[in-house]
């Protein structure tokens, strides 16, 4: 079944994109991530403009983590309070990304810097959590006792001003380490065109010692809070944003988040955690691939506006 | 007023009284309209020519080529080549004011209806129809082999959006023709012009134009409208709907 997307002007199947929805939907809910860096370039692949793709991702993303917010609110898995304060460093990041993203277009090599920034970013974060839980899992193994909070191994940061008590999260950590995190998370997410939950997730694990549990929670309410505020952005400077494909990705994202969210709370932290990290170094592994490899096609045609 | 400009017109097309041809063309549909389950179609396009002495040229061979021109637009075409071990955009030409659409129809090889320059003079085919490229400060089409100008016309042929087809037009009678102009799914929305051109004997003999519009219509139209009428509202309502999928998703589905 065929439907025409009024902005992206190409018809596409009703049932592909809604099976695209409910499998990102799917991670997105377990993972707590947005699923952006998997949905935009899936879009792509199937035949729609990248603007088209990027803001209409967004408002796809924003509709899966709400339904995942509410459902982790509900087992009380979410700290508000350190969502907010992420938010904060977080448009200031958004601000700044925004500014290098137009500098860079100017220079016409921001496909390149994209490229290498998620081949090195997923590669890296994506490598480092593979380790990071594959370790832990051999350790419960071994059947030694799991490393949770140590409470002598404290981080410089942990050191710094203006501490603040996340009594959800069961940290009392100094807010700047947090605006930082937030401001990186909005920057890279400007940049990327990614909501960067992959990114928030790991980084509140390993650096602010958040619990597994309440992580996945807190990161959608950020993603949450992003990712409307880039569609509305998106609808009103580039009118990119295709409401008919977003509603499909939407009902298919939201019945997939929440069965992700249901699954993602069964498993084991380690189990999920080593997941998310082989998932995201894959995609990074493909980004490198596609960097690499001879293309197929060494020209591409890309439309630069109604002439004059 | 419209009479006299009108037959100023067929003056202008009557330099050579001898040569001309009547030639009349009509679209089955002057306006297409794209609702949300448009998948590409074929336009046909029927035509008749009245030979202007009908003696002479009775016994007359006609070819008819159909030139179908979209919306112009611009497009850059990038090259890439491999810098430091990865694959990198290192060249590109942009095509300004190209057709996003264009179709060359005909009822046979176009060389075996004009000979080459008359072929090259009226743009005739995808390879002698005129593709502006901007190189450096100035703008001109370049040699038809140029690696630019072929990886344009074939990524724009791979999606449907440039076609050359030598049978798609018929002769149901001898001086009466049709034409089958196919529009892909992607069709680019906006005004089309269509130059119908008439040979004999390898001259033209005739000449007719046409327009199409290919527009959004029903529900799509009033999303476009929307989107580009009132972003910002827009924004919010797409916003509002996210937020209100979300929200019924996790009560319908609640099972705790």
């Amino acid at each position: 079944l065929q439907i025409y997307l009024p902005i992206a002007d190409l018809p596409l199947n009703i049932f592909v994109l809604l099976g695209m929805g409910l499998a990102v939907g799917f991670i997105s809910g377990m993972f707590g991530i947005g699923g952006g860096f998997l949905m935009t370039p899936l879009l792509i692949f199937v035949g729609v403009p990248p603007a088209v793709s990027v803001a209409s991702v967004a408002s796809h993303i924003a509709a899966s983590s709400f339904s995942g917010a509410i459902s982790y609110w509900r087992k009380r898995a979410l700290d508000v309070a350190l969502g907010l304060m992420l938010l904060g460093g977080g448009i200031v990041g958004t601000a700044v990304g925004v500014w290098l993203f137009t500098k860079l277009r100017a220079l016409d090599q921001l496909d390149l810097v994209i490229g290498l920034s998620y081949v090195t970013l997923l590669s890296i974060v994506g490598g480092l959590m593979v380790y990071e839980a594959a370790r832990a899992i051999m350790r419960e193994r071994r059947g030694m006792p799991p490393i949770i909070r140590r409470p002598g191994s404290h981080a410089w940061f942990h050191g710094l001003p203006f501490k603040i008590r996340f009594k959800r999260s069961k940290i009392y950590v100094s807010a700047i380490p947090v605006w930082a995190i937030g401001f990186i998370i909005g920057f890279i997410g400007a940049i990327m065109g990614i909501g960067g939950g992959f990114l928030l997730v790991p980084m509140l694990i390993y650096l602010l010692r958040v619990p597994t549990a309440t992580v996945i929670g807190t990161s959608m309410v950020l993603t949450l809070v992003t990712m409307a505020s880039a569609t509305v952005m998106h609808a009103a400077t580039n009118h990119q944003v295709d409401a008919v494909l977003s509603f499909i990705l939407m009902v298919g994202g939201v019945i997939g988040a929440t069965f992700g969210a249901r699954t993602g709370q069964r498993m084991r932290s380690e189990r999920l955690r080593l997941l998310l990290g082989l998932l995201v170094l894959a995609v990074g592994l493909r980004f490198a691939y596609s960097l690499v490899v001879e293309p197929e096609v060494l020209f591409s045609i890309r439309a630069v506006g109604r002439g004059l | 007023m419209k009479w006299v400009l009108g037959s100023l017109i067929l003056a202008i097309g009557l330099v050579n009284p001898a040569k001309a041809e009547r030639l009349v063309a009509s679209l089955s549909n002057h306006r297409v309209a794209i609702t949300s389950n448009f998948v590409g179609e074929d336009l046909v396009l029927f035509g008749a020519i009245e030979p202007e002495a009908a003696t002479e040229h009775a016994e007359k061979y006609y070819n008819v080529v159909v030139t179908v021109i979209g919306p112009r637009q611009t497009f850059r075409t990038r090259r890439k080549a491999r810098v430091l071990g990865i694959w990198v955009n290192v060249d590109s030409r942009e095509f300004v004011r190209v057709p996003s659409y264009l179709a060359v129809l005909s009822n046979r090889p176009f060389n075996s209806i004009a000979d080459t320059d008359t072929l090259r003079n009226q743009q005739i085919g995808l390879d002698n129809f005129l593709l502006t490229q901007r190189v450096g400060p100035d703008i001109g089409d370049t040699v038809r082999d140029d690696p630019f100008r072929v990886a344009f016309v074939e990524l724009a042929a791979e999606a449907g959006l440039y076609t050359e087809n030598i049978d798609a037009v018929t002769f149901l009678t001898p001086t009466v023709f049709r034409a089958a102009i196919p529009l892909p799914a992607r069709v680019p929305i906006g005004d089309y012009d269509i130059d119908v051109k008439l040979f004999a004997n390898g001259e033209q003999v005739g000449r007719t134009t046409t327009t199409l519009e290919i527009i959004k219509a029903g529900f799509e139209q009033y999303v476009a409208q929307a989107a580009r009428n009132y972003g910002l509202l827009y924004g919010l309502a797409t916003v509002a709907l996210a937020l209100l999928t979300g929200w019924f998703a996790s009560v319908v589905l609640r099972r705790d």
